[in-house]
């Protein structure tokens, strides 16, 4: 038997340095452990250069900083192989089970500063600069259980356990939420856990129990747990870096020095390049620094969506004024993606089945786009050029999305089917934007859709169609016909090419009997057998 | 309520460890599997020099590193560890690379070059039958005539039924770790359903004794059958590079590995040919059933035989014919999952049904009534198998009445006439389910208890906890068989040094088969404490009350006794008395279940202990624009025996249906033409979210026929899967409302999954005067 302990062989990264403040409270024998091997290790990186610039974050109330691991390091490998924190736990590393969620302490804008549960699984590291952070270790303890541990407890709401701190995580943010105020927020919240095992009906009951049980005064969350100001990062480890400028100049200084960077927000999609791809990336400029992509703002009638607002907080927002937007948000990703992910990441990836591009092109939107020497407006319907392809030049980004009001009297509607209806990507898609007169003549009309070609876009020749005739179901039905001459849609996974452009034509059918009846403009269905509900 | 088990606490804080989360094994080496990306093809040179070389690796391991067998398997030895001279499907592991972090070993992976020859592959059911390509002997079971009645029969149908894979999707994906130990020995912590069987596997393939083996496992994050035998080859591959470098070696597969490599649910395609009396009843089934048991045996042919067994689900059906034969194509063997076949058989027989109500214009829960087992005349199984029936029907007269079935029937009947674009269904089906392995031999239990002289227990038994509530029940069989606390005794985890040669946790028995051995270890140390406490207390042995943590004499009732009570002391005192009389204070348990057996060859026989039923009612509403439906209310009623654990069957009940439900909705197993899977990750496979579960789900325990099983309790694991069914009858209800010409129209033909496009494309079909052109 050969026994080599001797001989451990160091790894290629090279080591982690992790150093915090305040003792642990609640240490184990595992991740003592570990302790003692990073505090070894840490000698041997002292003189690295990135151990100048580290990481700084806190962790389950303890002040944390690491250097030595690369920038696209998860949050989730740095929890489990390098803080000895294994109770936050991998299903599948693309965010789509929830089983890594973990609670970051974000600013909102109307609610001040709030819990909001993530997945670390695409979390990158280096984005987590200045933030708070709890994973499921700092929830409570056998000892003293959080209240949202008691009532899944209570309810039987483990089986397997797999899932389960994940599941705690979501009804951490639930618990201080001051918004569950609507059925359809209660399962909007849970989307992004997948159980196995229970059948959901015990997790469910816990989360009524606690939610929003725990929401104070948002000033009062601020000041117990002060987010700091991000600040710049310039992070490196070897020959990768990750910048957040704080300043427009940093910003184009760091763009034009590294010709190589990748901008990132949300990071949601970018994860999913290291997770699934294994990409390492030379420079990523994190672009979190800069508030003025984050603002949100109603002015003359248009509705100005800063490129990394969050999508839980655009849904939030449009939900009154532009219910059409809210609705389509309902069913995107789960809680903890829109909870991360942005409204520029959605758009500017391009992808065929961004469900926020139909809702951009059918409200007649415009997208700002700035660079160092100067600032454009593109319409939406040029923004998008070709499979994942956008209109944005070298040196430029996306600033904002211009979405105008519709007037009232303007029919407006934006539907999605799935395989699923939660957490699922488009099989179609699609938003519908159409000026009726008085007459009952189609003055003017936006139909967009996405997942029948290789970008999302209108459909033009059913815009003609519609365009001056009555607006009844034989024009409709009529229009809709023309689909089939505009799109040659693919078969794939998620639906066949006859599904999508059926679904296509029946969407528009169907938004023309909802406008019929007063029920489609009512809040946002709990239940529903669809988003098209005529 | 009682006290909930530690285990809840533990999911609830992180605490509980799984493999991946063991952190006291320092630094184990981390291996990568090389896998096939062809379905078929000769291997003909592998090059691991460059790989060797990479910084980090420490092994590069072909098929000639295994010193022992080097072939693996559940039943047959029928599949290569690592593949030397082809692969059979793309994903089989031909190296591993073990390297000192998961990068460098992916990396030393990607290094290692294979050379392929393609081969014509086999890729579904249809081309392994034109191949004549099957695995194993086909499963034949006959009683009375099929052609005279059939050919006679007022009503004759004849069809095909195709139901689909199901991925396992246990949220934490395959994992082993394997640490080795002095004088050659092997320890393996697995997530596995199947100590014994990593244990087995791990000796044969190091070639070495199986005691020199140990295999434990504290818990499983979800198994659902897809660790029955399939943890076996990766916890070889862990002990044999744990073998080969002298380091603990973890393999832990990421969700895509998992799901590329390993089985799922037999997809099923079933012929039949079907006659019915007039008045419903159904005469004569003929039924030639086709699984894809993927390129190696593993568990097939059992699962076929459980298929061809519940093909009478709950009816008594006098002349049949049924023969059924598992195809071997080149796709991951399929294996063990959650009904194990049962779900396959009964779907056969309610898509009959639901289609000859349609015919025959008989409400279909009238015509699935007329059907049921029942009188002495009607109460035989096809394989010969009484079963006494009388309370099936007593089951589902009470499930139609609490859940208002013919009202709310006819309240969809006047919905539907109503409404244009959204249609709603209604369906009920019932369940009868057979609890024991078929193969008779696996049918036993194993427990091995210690108590401590302070009055502590240790709780072993052969059975693993992985979600199902095993570990809940079994302390509480154990506390009660002791007459202590929950909070004394500690389940420890399953190994296999304390209970050897156990059975696989599966066949929804392992509280049944573990639960007696516990009970019957309680019972030997109870008798012995009992002589203790007899000379203790001054009282008769036979007198003795266990309870509580504490051992009364008559009259001693409640905690303290009293100066009007008999004498009594506590349990803590006896077992101290009994370390001091130099009384034995560990026992083992085992137990084997009775009276099973059967021919296979004959297709007759009692391979059934018991029968598990219960029934639900659906009901959906569908959207006829898009074929999106919801589930609007579900209501179960179900036999559970005298439940040992209310919350625990409750949670069985209804993540059972819900698993179920994904198989016949939104779960949809895709391979391309070349037999790469192609929904490898959540991203594109999707099992059901929390807005699939009905926010009206009524689970209501029946109270059945008294059960042979431990304390009157009946199994629970698999039963409530199949409950699921009615949601396919409620969906033939809502679709076939759109009939637009009842008599020109082809019968529904509604195979799984009944995705959004395939409801979509079976409304467009009743559609016929609108939509000639729906084909997809």
């Amino acid at each position: 038997m050969r026994r080599s302990y001797g001989d451990v062989r160091r790894r290629p990264s090279g080591g982690c340095e992790v150093a915090r403040r305040r003792a642990w409270s609640s240490i184990t024998a595992a991740n003592y452990g570990l302790w003692v091997a990073s505090r070894a290790t840490l000698r041997a990186v002292a003189v690295h250069p990135s151990a100048a610039h580290p990481i700084q974050f806190e962790l389950n109330g303890a002040a944390t900083a690491v250097s030595g691991l690369p920038p696209t390091t998860t949050l989730l490998a740095y929890l489990r192989e390098h803080a000895g924190l294994v109770g936050t736990r991998e299903g599948c590393a693309e965010g789509d089970c929830g089983a890594c969620s973990i609670a970051i302490l974000e600013i909102d804008p109307d609610l001040g500063s709030s819990w909001r549960t993530v997945n670390a699984c695409l979390i990158l590291l280096p984005t987590v600069h200045g933030k708070t952070i709890r994973t499921i270790e700092g929830v409570g303890s056998t000892e003293s259980p959080h209240c949202v541990q008691e009532a899944l407890v209570r309810h039987h709401g483990s089986q397997c356990g797999y899932c389960t701190p994940g599941v705690v995580m979501s009804l951490f943010e639930a618990h201080h939420r001051t918004d569950l105020d609507e059925a359809w927020k209660f399962d909007d919240q849970l989307c992004g856990n997948l159980c196995r095992c229970t059948g959901y009906r015990s997790i469910r009951a816990a989360l009524h129990e606690i939610a929003g049980r725990g929401a104070r005064n948002p000033t009062e969350v601020q000041n117990e747990h002060k987010p700091r100001t991000p600040g710049d990062v310039h992070y490196t480890h070897n020959n990768e870096r990750f910048i957040r400028p704080q300043r427009w100049s940093q910003l184009w200084e760091a763009m034009d020095t590294y010709t190589d960077h990748t901008l990132v927000a949300g990071g949601t999609d970018l994860g999913l390049e290291v997770t699934k791809k294994h990409r390492r990336f030379p420079c990523l400029i994190g672009l979190d620094g800069l508030a003025e992509l984050s603002q949100l703002s109603w002015r003359d009638g248009t509705f100005r969506v800063g490129a990394t607002v969050r999508l839980s907080v655009l849904e939030r927002a449009a939900s009154e004024r532009l219910p059409m937007l809210a609705r389509m948000l309902r069913y995107f990703g789960s809680r903890q993606i829109k909870n991360r992910a942005t409204a520029g990441g959605n758009l500017c990836h391009a992808s065929p089945v961004g469900d926020l591009a139909p809702v951009v092109l059918a409200l007649g939107g415009a997208l700002l786009l700035r660079s160092r020497e100067s600032e454009r407006r593109v319409k939406a319907e040029d923004f998008f050029i070709g499979y994942r392809k956008t209109a944005l030049r070298i040196g430029e980004l996306l600033v904002a999305i211009e979405l105008p009001l519709p007037a009232p009297g303007v029919h407006v509607g934006a539907y999605k089917v799935s395989k699923r209806r939660e957490l699922d990507i488009s099989t179609t898609s699609a938003a519908f934007w159409v000026e009726v007169e008085r007459s009952g003549i189609v003055a003017r009309a936006r139909i967009a859709f996405g997942g029948l070609a290789r970008t999302p876009r209108r459909a033009h020749r059913v815009e003609t169609a519609l365009t001056g005739t009555p607006w009844c179901e034989t024009g409709v039905v009529a229009a809709a016909a023309q689909l089939a001459h505009e799109f040659t849609p693919v078969d794939d996974v998620r639906g066949s090419a006859w599904y999508r452009l059926k679904l296509a034509q029946n969407l528009l059918l169907g938004f023309y009997h909802e406008t019929l009846s007063p029920r489609a403009a009512g809040p946002t269905p709990a239940r529903p057998c669809g988003t098209v509900l005529p | 309520m009682k006290t909930p088990d530690a285990n809840a606490w533990r999911h609830c804080n992180g605490s509980a460890v799984y493999v991946d989360d063991i952190r006291w094994v320092r630094d184990p080496l981390v291996a990568y599997p090389v896998v096939s990306p062809h379905a078929h093809a000769d291997i003909l040179e592998v090059d691991t020099v460059s790989a060797s070389g990479l910084a980090g690796v420490h092994a590069v391991l072909l098929a000639d590193a295994i010193p022992g067998s080097p072939a693996i398997g559940a039943v047959t030895a029928d599949e290569a560890l690592l593949a030397h001279d082809r692969v059979h499907y793309c994903g089989q592991i031909v190296a591993l690379v073990v390297g000192d972090a998961p990068d460098t070993a992916r990396a030393g992976a990607e290094a290692v070059c294979v050379r392929y020859r393609q081969l014509d592959a086999v890729l579904d059911i249809e081309a392994a039958i034109a191949a004549g390509s099957f695995h194993g002997t086909p499963h034949r079971i006959r009683r009375g005539d099929v052609d005279h009645p059939l050919d006679r029969a007022p009503l004759r149908i004849r069809g095909t039924v195709h139901s689909q894979g199901q991925d396992h999707f246990y949220l934490e994906t395959h994992a082993a770790l394997a640490i080795p130990g002095e004088g050659g020995e092997m320890t393996v912590y697995a997530s596995t359903q199947h100590p014994t069987g990593v244990q087995t596997t791990v000796a044969a393939v190091l070639g070495i004794p199986r005691h020199l083996v140990r295999c434990e496992v504290t818990r499983v994050g979800g198994g659902f059958g897809g660790k029955e035998t399939q943890a076996q080859g990766y916890a070889a591959l862990a002990a044999l590079a744990a073998q080969h470098t002298g380091r603990p070696v973890k393999l832990r597969l990421d969700r895509e590995q998992d799901m590329s490599q390993t089985g799922k649910r037999h997809p099923f395609r079933s012929h039949y040919d079907a006659g019915f009396h007039s008045d419903g009843r159904l005469l004569a089934l003929r039924v030639r059933a086709y699984s894809d048991g993927g390129w190696s045996t593993d568990l097939s042919e059992a699962v076929l035989d459980r298929a061809l067994l519940h093909l009478d689900n709950a009816y008594h059906l006098p002349n049949v014919d049924f023969e059924g034969r598992v195809c071997r194509t080149n796709l991951p063997s399929n294996t063990a999952f959650r009904g194990f076949g049962g779900p396959q058989g009964m779907l056969v027989i309610e898509r009959i049904l639901d289609r000859a109500a349609q015919e025959l214009d008989i409400e279909p829960s009238l015509l699935r009534r007329r059907n049921l087992y029942g009188d002495p005349s009607r109460n035989t199984t096809p394989y010969g198998q009484r079963f006494a029936a009388d309370h099936l029907i007593r089951l589902w007269d009470e499930l139609r009445s609490i859940s208002s079935f013919t009202q709310r029937r006819s309240e969809i009947e006047a919905f539907n006439s109503d409404s244009r674009f959204i249609r709603r269904g209604i369906g009920i089906t019932p369940v009868k389910f057979g609890i024991s392995f078929t193969t008779a031999s696996l049918n036993h239990g194993g427990a091995f208890l210690i108590v401590y002289a302070d009055g502590s227990v240790q709780l072993n038994h052969g059975g693993v906890e992985m979600g199902q509530g095993l570990r809940d029940k079994m302390v509480t069989i154990c506390a009660q068989g002791l007459g202590v606390t929950r909070d004394s005794v500690r389940p420890m985890p399953t190994s296999t040094d304390k209970i050897p040669n156990t059975p696989p946790t599966a066949a929804s028995s392992g509280s049944d088969l573990n639960g007696a051995a516990v009970a019957q270890a309680c019972g030997k140390i109870r008798s012995r404490l009992a002589t203790v406490a007899a000379q203790l207390l001054g009282v008769e042995a036979a007198s003795l009350k266990f309870a509580g943590g504490r051992v009364m004499s008559p009259g001693a009732d409640g905690a303290h006794g009293g100066p009007h009570g008999g004498p009594q002391c506590s349990f803590a005192d006896v077992a101290a008395q009994a370390w001091r009389q130099r009384v034995p204070l560990s026992a083992v348990g085992s137990y084997a279940t009775p009276g099973i057996a059967y021919d296979r060859e004959r297709g007759r026989g009692t391979p059934f202990h018991y029968f598990a039923c219960g029934a639900a009612v659906a009901e959906v509403e569908v959207n006829g624009l898009t074929g999106e439906y919801a589930l609007r209310r579900i209501d179960i009623l179900h036999d559970v025996g005298k439940s040992v654990a209310d919350e625990v069957d409750r949670g069985q009940i209804e993540g059972g249906f819900i698993q179920a439900l994904g198989w016949i909705s939104c779960e949809d197993v895709r391979f391309d033409d070349a037999g790469r899977l192609l929904t490898r990750g959540p991203s594109t496979y999707k099992i059901p979210t929390i807005g699939d579960v009905p926010t009206d789900f009524r689970v209501t325990f029946f109270d059945g026929p008294p059960s042979p099983a431990i304390l009157g309790s009946k199994a629970v694991g698999e039963p409530p899967y199949m409950l699921a069914l009615s949601v396919v009858s409620a969906l033939h209800h809502a679709i076939t409302s759109w009939d637009e010409s009842a008599t020109d129209l082809p019968p529904l033909a509604l195979d799984l999954p009944c995705s959004p496009q395939a409801v979509l494309c079976a409304i467009e079909h009743r559609k016929v005067t609108s939509n000639p052109d729906a084909s997809a």
